[in-house]
């Protein structure tokens, strides 16, 4: 596919904080792995390097008021969101100062403070979700976005096509945002879909839908814009597809048999932090001291947000019972 | 004021609708059609369509955005047409709705409410006979409430909408055109706790939703035998009221658990298990259950019959218990060696 021309290179200030927000889910995701190894962090951890450009570039487009409803791949959302690093390092360690309590791990990260409504690992589960948040705002006259992320898994279930159908039937705000990295989990999207032109299908619902770059930051930040301000605009929900692509295994238990060596190598020429950190290069907004600077910084970030988590509290085996049902009532508006 | 079930219900979202501007109701056919056991007839025209909202044949779909719109400040109301087809939604309700406060360390909670109807006895066959509600109630995080009377299906969904978290309402598909007189000043009741419906010494009969009002013409049968039959009615299945349940055994020192639900693996094995556990000294006979048969409903009257707890079943159980005629076929289980019920052998005069 080819897309239209990468949107032109914005100001220094903003090209670097894209640049920083990538890196940081980058060199996040690199130590959460090592911390897998060390058996610091359990369970299942899907790591979304590679994929970084999709949550750098869109979510910060959105507002403080909006809402963001994410899958179990979600670091880099949750990240991009501003839900505090050391908050979300502590979940990954599952320790009571992570942003979910310690409760949800790696795939639920929460987070009331940045309307971060997880962290869904049932996939396309959090799309009824995403239409009854926009569904709330509309009821309640409140100006607010819901952007939902999901995989091209996610089209194959039933319960996407519903969401889309009542999203676009009812002209909700919402932003559908669907990360196409061409597998749902080891099974390839020519092998398990029909159509694998997502957009297309998206677009039978009568909603405006496109695909977009999802390895170039500025392409996904400009055509999210594009989809936020139409949806303020009262245009109803949008479908993005990014198409992207996952540099490291599906898990930390996959032995990546469905795929080859040499296709992983072909995207990573196209990964979304060269491919920025190049053109600012080029455009001498960015050289090695102002790189080193960079690192600097996210490395700093992350290994305070270790430090917190290391320094973190499990919680009391006499609270396990909390929250099953609510112990206050009224909490959200 | 005489009311039916329906109109109980019906006036409980009414009122709802009118003291809280973020209640709405959202279903299929709940609109135009005036909803498909006429609960929300009138609703419409009353509220309109935003607040009274026609969904598409979706049920995860429009389950899973109640559970959004809750997260989003409404207090919604769903409804699903019946229990058979609460099964699309079943992700959204055990892995949304039931979870997410848990998952979230606290920090997000459901407050909604879903209505549906459940039971059989209308041969509508298999598909749309189902009594699935003990099932539900084995999820940690839900409510599980089936009013049977008219006090209940008026006073309870308004504390079920109070309620931060999910509470699912079952509504006995025989129960809507039941009428009754119901107080004027009928209002919100409690949903948690079970109800003694009728006082006794000698057995009590431990039921809910659709199949009270079957054990309450036992008690008078069996009253006419001389045993004085207790009517515990749970009104909650999640939470079960154990004080009431076991108080009850404490009193009567037997037990029959009715419920139209099977048996195997049934909210009447756990209500058995929790006697077990809790009041084993005071039984003087095995706790004895009356539940549905082990079959998908049939369609003709007689075999529909067959497979649903009766009136003659709780007597004939009830009696046993209280006579000593444990161990005889006290419930309509599946015999695998003859492979038909004992309580079709009994009925044949062949027990």
């Amino acid at each position: 596919m080819t897309f239209p021309p990468s949107p032109p290179l914005p100001e220094a200030p903003h090209a670097r904080s894209l640049l920083r927000s990538m890196l940081l889910i980058r060199r996040f995701e690199e130590r959460c792995a090592e911390l897998y190894t060390q058996r610091k962090i359990h369970g299942f951890l899907h790591l979304y390097i590679g994929e970084e450009a999709v949550a750098a570039g869109s979510v910060p487009v959105l507002e403080p008021r909006d809402s963001v409803v994410a899958t179990y791949r979600e670091h880099g959302q949750a990240l991009a969101r501003g839900v505090p690093t050391d908050a979300v390092m502590a979940e990954m360690y599952g320790k009571q100062e992570g942003c979910a309590r310690g409760r949800g791990g790696s795939m639920h990260l929460f987070d009331a403070g940045t309307r971060f409504f997880g962290g869904n690992a049932i996939v396309a589960g959090g799309l009824p979700l995403a239409v009854g948040l926009a569904l709330a705002a509309r009821m309640r006259g409140e100006d607010r976005i819901t952007a939902c992320y999901f995989g091209d898994g996610a089209v194959a279930e039933g319960e996407f096509h519903e969401a889309m159908n009542l999203a676009a039937l009812w002209n909700l705000p919402v932003l559908f945002c669907c990360e196409n990295n061409l597998y749902a989990m080891g099974t390839a999207l020519r092998i398990s879909q029909a159509e694998t032109d997502l957009a297309l299908r998206a677009a039978a619902y009568g909603m405006p839908a496109w695909a977009v770059d999802g390895m170039d930051v500025l392409a996904v930040e400009s055509s999210t814009r594009r989809a936020v301000e139409a949806i303020r605009g009262g245009a109803g929900p949008h479908f993005l597809e990014f198409r992207t692509y996952r540099f490291r295994p599906h898990s930390m238990f996959d032995p990546e048999l469905y795929r080859s060596r040499e296709e992983v190598d072909e995207w990573k020429k196209r990964d979304p932090i060269p491919l920025l950190a190049g053109r600012m290069r080029d455009e001498g907004m960015l050289d090695d001291a102002g790189m080193e600077v960079l690192e600097q910084e996210v490395a700093e970030e992350v290994e305070a947000s270790v430090a917190f988590a290391e320094g973190g509290t499990w919680e009391a085996v006499e609270d396990l019972t909390r929250f099953v049902h609510s112990e206050t009532e009224g909490r959200q508006p | 004021m005489k009311t039916s079930y329906r109109g109980a219900i019906r006036e409980a979202i009414r009122e709802a609708m009118h003291r809280d501007e973020r209640v709405f109701l959202m279903g299929e056919d709940v609109g135009w059609y005036g909803g498909c056991y006429a609960v929300s007839k009138g609703l419409l025209e009353e509220f309109g369509p935003e607040r009274i909202r026609d969904t598409p044949l979706s049920e995860s779909g429009f389950t899973g955005a109640g559970i959004g719109a809750a997260l989003g400040g409404m207090r919604p109301i769903v409804e699903i047409m019946t229990v058979n087809f609460s099964l699309l939604a079943l992700d959204q309700i055990v892995n949304n709705a039931a979870t997410l406060l848990h998952m979230s360390g606290g920090a997000f909670h459901v407050p909604l409410v879903i209505r549906m109807a459940t039971g059989g006895g209308r041969q509508v066959a298999a598909q749309h006979s189902r009594s699935l509600e003990g099932w539900l109630a084995h999820i940690p995080g839900l409510r599980i409430v089936p009013p049977a009377t008219l006090e209940d299906a008026r006073g309870m969904l308004w504390t079920a909408l109070e309620d931060p978290d999910p509470v699912l309402i079952f509504e006995h598909v025989l129960l809507y055109n039941r009428e009754g007189a119901l107080a004027d000043d009928a209002g919100p009741v409690p949903i948690e706790g079970a109800a003694i419906r009728r006082p006794g010494t000698d057995v009590s009969l431990i039921t809910y939703g659709g199949s009270l009002f079957k054990v309450l013409d036992a008690a008078d049968e069996l009253a006419s035998h001389g045993i004085s039959a207790e009517v515990v009615d749970l009104r909650s299945l999640r939470p079960l009221d154990d004080e009431t349940i076991l108080g009850s055994v404490a009193r009567t020192h037997r037990a029959v658990v009715v419920d139209e639900g099977w048996r195997s693996g049934g909210i009447s094995a756990e209500i058995s298990a929790r006697i077990m556990e809790g009041a084993f000294y005071e039984l003087d006979a095995p706790v004895a259950r009356v539940c549905g048969v082990e079959v998908p409903m049939p369609y003709p009257e007689h075999l529909e019959r067959a497979a649903l707890p009766q009136v003659a079943d709780v007597v004939r159980a009830a009696r046993d218990l209280v006579n000593g005629n444990v161990g005889i076929a006290v419930d309509v289980g599946i015999d695998s060696d003859a492979g038909i019920s004992p309580k079709a052998r009994i009925e044949r005069g062949e027990s």
